[in-house]
């Protein structure tokens, strides 16, 4: 143990502050869901949208989203002033602990670990267009678990 | 024996009363009590006036584009797919029973549809279409 956390740590250090940090530091976390999650969350946010995981941005992205929801993405999604400080509370406790970057997109799509794993050539652009996928916001769409927070290769199928 | 001869008008009166207790929705009723302190002129709200609006397309979307035709049929986001439970309470008990949340939803989608803020007039009139579908 005491050999292993040095190594650890400098292992940590040399991925979170080299060049060679993976998606220049937008990455997702893990867990993708925490264990304790907010029923407010779960409730408003799947309210047209599948209720994305806190995990996969960074605390400044949430911040952003949830400064911004009378005009998110194109609709209105405002809330109560207390619904909206309880989940942002809720996502900002519980980001991706891998994000290093200072960069807080707003969508997940233009995360770099998202086009890393999605546009990088292995899936056909067409399936993103399909009548039973419609937009790569619509995760469960190929990855089954998705509203579990479960995200892992095994669980996906592209639909037809 | 007047208690006899009353009471054919007793059921009449009751069976005309059991619909209307039936349909009888308070935040319709805040609703219509708002709608009279906002306008002396107020009659009612009305069906028709609520499925025209159902039907109206603003900028880009109607209620129809994601609730579809029928508020008593399972919608679609347009945009992300999700599925929307049915919007009449006939079908969906929960519908229009939490005073928040249904002006959480008119504020939203007033917004998205018409790009302004629905009057008291057209949330009751809206109501009204979507609580008479059956």
């Amino acid at each position: 143990m005491k050999l292993i956390k040095p190594l650890l740590l400098a292992v940590l250090a040399a991925t979170s502050l080299g060049v060679s940090a993976k998606y220049n530091g937008e990455d997702r976390g893990r867990p993708n869901l925490p264990s304790q999650v907010s029923a407010k969350w779960q409730a408003e946010c799947s309210g047209c949208h599948m209720a994305f995981p806190p995990g996969l941005l960074p605390a400044a992205s949430w911040k952003k989203i949830m400064g911004g929801l009378d005009k998110h993405f194109g609709t209105d999604a405002s809330l109560s002033p207390t619904d909206s400080a309880e989940i942002t509370d809720f996502l900002v406790k519980n980001p991706s602990n891998r994000w290093t970057s200072n960069a807080a997109p707003l969508r997940i799509t233009d995360a770099q670990w998202f086009k890393a794993k999605h546009m990088s050539g292995e899936i056909n652009p067409a399936v993103w267009k399909r009548e039973s996928v419609k937009s790569p916001a619509n995760c469960v769409a190929c990855h089954s678990g998705a509203d579990k927070g479960v995200f892992d290769e095994h669980g996906i199928k592209i639909p037809k | 024996m007047t208690t006899k001869r009353h009471t054919p008008h007793l059921l009449a009166c009751l069976a005309l009363a059991l619909p209307l207790a039936a349909a009888a929705n308070p935040i319709l009723d805040a609703y219509r009590a708002q709608a009279k302190q906002e306008n002396a002129a107020f009659k009612d709200f009305t069906v028709a006036a609520g499925q025209k609006l159902y039907s109206t397309k603003g900028a880009e979307l109607s209620c129809a584009s994601c609730h579809t035709d029928s508020p008593k049929a399972e919608g679609k986001h347009v945009k992300t797919n999700k599925l929307i439970a049915p919007m009449t309470p006939s079908v969906n008990p929960k519908r229009f029973s939490d005073a928040a949340n249904v002006e959480k939803w008119f504020k939203r989608n007033c917004n998205d549809v018409l790009s302004r803020a629905c009057t008291t007039q057209e949330k009751g009139d809206f109501m009204t279409y979507v609580l008479s579908v059956k």
